[in-house]
């Protein structure tokens, strides 16, 4: 099956007076129709403007320097404002962390679902009024009819994060990127929206991207999974090898630093040393060299390039060159 | 260290918050935010208290140090009851109890140097001074992983992690014995969570500290407490230690909260069956009667709603209120 989305070798910057950083640095990967894909990593990985390059809705001063993005076979670089409107809230939806921010105050609920459908799908107000009371009662608000006509601050948290999601969806997008979108929420209220997603996932055949930093959530719904740090995708591969078979030293000391929840003995937690690096002063070689207990050399000189384990399964990291010495799985 | 030593009791604890009447409230509304609870802590023991956004968390921390005054109930610190202790009869319990903030951003001082952030409270008891007030400022950044060259840095240089670890440094600046932990996890990555978690650890065994650990990320809080508190609109609905109370949950919302937890673990997450809680925590104004939980609970019987479920032992050192669990959940 044909891709919905193909990004290749995006490189986005911001120019700052203190020069530039490079937030998205080569970054390539592809999603298929249906497909849910997580991307994780720390702050400031470059997670979000990944999403913001896509929709082209970068803040100043940031600016996408190289690269292609294919929506559907279509390069949205560069596209004229005027199209890429057509597009988003259309084709391509986006659910912003905060749900509070994201919904105008001073128009009701029902209004704000209302408008993309009556702008984009040519809708009458009654049959657009009609399918967003639909859409409320799928992303499972009680009494929609009555919801409707209701303001955003009447609504709780949770239940303004269903409304940005059947915003989101009411136009029935090919793609979907969620950035955080439980991260904001209570336990108990984010288990409600994975449940929705995971729902969605298996009802809408909707693709995904979902951003989180949470590798619970991303295990609980997604398929594939990217790891980025310091603006690159330093893994990717489905579910199970970023879970079971991480290659690369930084997802396997991401899994190793959250406690396992059904362990009776207690174990002494073990972290990823240091900090992240800074954007502004890249180096030459891999990004993580600073914080990796296996750096080698090389590693400090050049950057590594893909190594593959499996069609879906790679990782940035000169371990695997065939020369390199053997390292012990430490997970 | 004796670990049957009782540092902290607190018994039927109550602060509620009055707010004026406004322009759209006409009746004076009361705040229950925490209403009626009991616990104690063991000198050297880490107690996790848990529970959604709201709760009242907080406001049993800060009531306890004397932040706010309490409404009802009783507060003793090592054999002294501090309930009605003035500001002055307070002072000298300043330097032994400390409390780290959730917000590394917020709760430094942008205007001072690290040095002297965590120099302030020396001076203030006057612990310190000159030389060797500089010398144990060192030591200080040294015990945390920082480095004395940090000390004439101001906050905005450091990263979230590093911050935290200001916040720690000036809180073992006194040599206190009893830390309110409150949500000292929840601004920083994943990976930098570990290194904060075992600094707490460390510093716990080396200095035989006590820790009231407050948290909504229910892993870590089993990760690094011997028994655990899990609280509800303003109430304690259970109370164990750690593995009883993740193996064995009675409250029907202590089993929804661990339900709801995303495993990092593909094949345990296909194969959990969720617990969905409908609908939103109710407000605190307006608690429901009988058992606050109630209104969200699937076992919830007629009995629920006429008297609220006092605290009760079941099993040894395992307390829940709940009538269904106090009848082992038979009819
Ligand atoms: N307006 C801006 N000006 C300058 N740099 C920026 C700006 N917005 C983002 N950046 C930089 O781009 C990098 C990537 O940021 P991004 O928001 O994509 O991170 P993220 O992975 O989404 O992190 P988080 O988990 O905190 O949301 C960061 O290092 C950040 O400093
Ligand atoms: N100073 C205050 N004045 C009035 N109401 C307050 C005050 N502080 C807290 N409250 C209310 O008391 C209740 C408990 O708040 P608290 O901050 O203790 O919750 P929490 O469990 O710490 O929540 P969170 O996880 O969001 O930090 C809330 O309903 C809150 O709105
Ligand atoms: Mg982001
Ligand atoms: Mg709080």
């Amino acid at each position: 099956m044909k891709n919905i989305l193909e990004v290749k070798d995006l490189h986005t910057s911001f120019f700052t007076h203190l020069g530039e950083v490079k937030a998205v640095n080569g970054v390539s990967f592809a999603v298929g129709p249906g497909e849910v894909i997580g991307i994780v990593g720390e702050s400031g990985s470059g997670k979000s403007v990944t999403s913001l390059s896509i929709i082209n809705l970068l803040p100043f001063p940031g600016k996408i320097v190289g690269g292609s993005i294919l929506f559907a076979g279509k390069e949205l670089i560069n596209l004229p404002e005027k199209e890429m409107q057509k597009i988003r809230g259309n084709e391509i939806s986006i659910i912003f962390q905060d749900p509070m921010t994201s919904l105008n105050p001073v128009f009701t609920v029902g209004n704000q679902i209302m408008e993309p459908l009556v702008r984009h799908r040519g809708l009458s107000r009654d049959e657009a009024r009609q399918k967003a009371i639909e859409m409320l009662a799928m992303v499972g608000i009680p009494s929609p009819e009555k919801r409707i006509n209701q303001y955003p601050h009447e609504f709780s948290g949770g239940m303004r994060q269903r409304v940005m999601i059947a915003m989101a969806l009411c136009c029935r997008p090919k793609l979907l990127i969620a950035d955080e979108p439980t991260t904001a929420l209570d336990v108990t209220i984010q288990a409600q929206i994975i449940e929705l997603m995971k729902d969605l996932r298996d009802k809408t055949g909707t693709s995904i991207i979902l951003i989180t930093h949470d590798l619970g959530v991303v295990a609980e719904v997604c398929s594939r999974v990217i790891v980025m740090y310091a603006g690159s995708i330093i893994e990717q591969g489905n579910r199970r090898d970023i879970f079971y078979r991480p290659r690369h030293p930084y997802t396997r000391g991401l899994l190793r630093s959250v406690p396992g929840i059904r362990a009776k003995q207690k174990e002494r937690l073990k972290p990823i040393d240091g900090q992240p690096p800074d954007l502004l002063n890249t180096a030459a070689g891999c990004p993580f060299y600073p914080r990796c207990e296996h750096a080698m050399l090389i590693c400090a000189e050049e950057r590594p390039s893909y190594t593959e384990f499996s069609s879906a399964h790679k990782a940035a990291c000169w371990l695997y060159h065939p020369l390199a010495p053997r390292v012990e799985r430490s997970i | 260290m004796n670990r049957e030593e009782i540092l902290v009791e607190v018994s039927h604890l109550k602060k509620y918050f009055a707010s004026r009447p406004g322009f759209f409230r006409k009746r004076q509304t009361v705040v229950k935010a925490v209403d009626d609870v009991s616990f104690q802590i063991h000198r050297g023991e880490t107690l996790g208290l848990v529970g959604e956004s709201g709760c009242g968390k907080t406001t049993v921390g800060r009531t306890i140090i004397r932040l706010y005054p309490a409404t009802a109930g009783k507060i003793v610190y090592a054999g002294l009851d501090i309930t009605n202790f003035t500001e002055k009869q307070m002072f000298p319990l300043r330097k032994k109890i400390q409390m780290i903030f959730q917000d590394p951003y917020a709760s430094l001082n942008a205007r001072m140097t690290v040095g002297d952030i965590i120099g302030e409270p020396l001076d203030i008891h006057g612990i310190a001074a000159g030389r060797q007030r500089k010398e144990m400022i060192m030591e200080l950044l040294n015990k945390v992983g920082l480095s004395p060259e940090h000390a004439s840095r101001y906050p905005h240089e450091f990263s979230g992690g590093q911050r935290q670890r200001i916040g720690i440094a000036r809180a073992m600046a006194v040599e206190p014995e009893f830390i309110i932990c409150d949500e000292p996890l929840s601004a920083l990555d994943v990976s930098i969570q570990a290194q904060v978690v075992n600094l707490l650890e460390d510093l716990q065994s080396k200095l035989g500290l006590t820790y009231l650990f407050i948290a909504h990320d229910l892993s870590m809080v089993k990760h690094i407490s011997n028994r655990i508190g899990v609280m509800y609109l303003g109430k304690l609905v259970e109370l164990a230690s750690s593995n009883d109370l993740y193996q064995n949950p009675l409250h029907p919302y202590t089993r929804a909260l661990l339900s709801a937890i995303p495993v990092p673990d593909p094949d345990t997450a296909d194969q959990k069956q969720r617990i969905i809680l409908e609908g939103d925590v109710p407000s605190p104004i307006n608690p429901p009667e009988g058992c606050r939980f109630r209104t969200r609970c699937r076992h919830a019987r007629t009995g629920c709603g006429e008297s609220t479920p006092e605290m009760k032992e079941v099993e040894p050192g395992h307390f829940v209120a709940c009538y269904l669990a106090h009848d082992g959940y038979s009819g």
